[in-house]
């Protein structure tokens, strides 16, 4: 399936959840928050948060700022 | 150093330093966090960015640590209620917690606050449990607007973000302290240490800033010079100034003159 992560389009495998995802992108869970079609995902249900086709998915995190 | 340091609070939580500091525009995060180092601050700004899925870059927080700071996410980027809204509460899940800096936008030019926008977030953040620290107008009404929505202090913008030019209408700055009873910041605008004892002298709870370090032909250097100068703006203002007058009044003594 096809998410749109970040802005830009990736095939996932079905039964992804948020936190396989991050898995797979190596990315540490404690300095990100997950939003999946512009709602939180809380850190506690990022591994049974599936994912679906088309789904948009924003991973931010804290980076130097004003 | 212990008695001419008074503390404050904002939002429940307790600081000993009143130098507020973004982390933006550095040269390097090394250097980032040595002048965060060196300027005492407690309180750091930081964005709030999609993460680069390029696993091979560092960030920010691999060279600060925020046990040691008090973390301050801001909005910066934001021209709508709406995505200031969105971004803070990214922020509260990724650093677990409610303290944000909300800005929201007019314009690209001139960065000043979209006030309207910002009211309209700072309910809703309010109302969602956040402690509020808006960045806004130098405008004694919008501030007591944004103290009575419930925000935790009100950091009324001293020239525009990263201008340099110093604290252009200090009167409005006045007027805002002597009518709100939340802590008053000077956000945005200094250029240099005594900008920012200024601001501090004025009566101040503290400044924020991030070009003017960051920008300095010598972050390090600037870093302590603001960190000083705030401890001295702070301190001139709690020892109270003389008033001005416009005439001279002599130092020494005229009984005794030689005749």
């Amino acid at each position: 399936m096809q998410i749109l992560l970040n802005g830009d389009y990736v095939v996932t495998a079905d039964g992804a959840t948020v936190g396989s995802l991050l898995l797979q992108l190596g990315i540490s869970r404690e300095r990100v928050a997950v939003e999946l079609n512009a709602d939180i995902v809380p850190k506690p249900d990022y591994e049974k948060q599936l994912l679906s086709d088309g789904d948009k998915i924003e991973i931010v995190h804290f980076v130097g700022g004003g | 150093m212990a008695e001419t340091v008074d503390k404050w609070s904002i939002g429940g939580r307790e600081f000993t330093s009143r130098l507020m500091v973004g982390t933006g525009k550095y040269a390097s995060f090394e250097q980032t966090a040595r002048a965060l180092e060196i300027s005492g601050a407690e309180i750091i700004t930081v964005a709030v960015r999609r993460v680069n899925l390029d696993r091979s870059k560092e960030s920010l927080l691999d060279y600060i640590d925020p046990k040691k700071y008090t973390l301050l996410p801001n909005t910066a980027g934001c021209y709508t209620a709406d995505d200031a809204v969105r971004t803070c509460r990214l922020a509260r899940e990724a650093g677990m917690s409610d303290f944000v800096k909300l800005e929201v936008l007019g314009d690209e030019k001139t960065l000043f606050p979209d006030n309207e926008e910002l009211l309209k977030a700072a309910k809703i953040l309010v109302a969602e449990g956040f402690t509020v620290l808006p960045y806004c107008s130098d405008d004694v009404i919008v501030c007591k607007k944004l103290e009575d929505l419930g925000c935790a202090a009100v950091m009324p913008l001293g020239a525009p973000i990263g201008s340099g030019l110093g604290i252009r209408n200090p009167y409005n700055i006045r007027i805002i302290l002597e009518n709100v009873s939340i802590p008053v910041i000077v956000d945005a605008g200094v250029g240099c240490a005594s900008d920012a004892a200024i601001a501090m002298e004025l009566g101040c709870a503290g400044v924020l800033m991030n070009t003017a370090i960051a920008g300095a032909q010598d972050p390090i250097a600037m870093a302590e010079a603001m960190k000083l100068a705030v401890i001295a703006g702070r301190l001139s203002f709690r020892a109270g100034r003389i008033p001005r007058k416009l005439y001279a009044n002599a130092s020494s003594p005229l009984d005794g003159l030689i005749g």
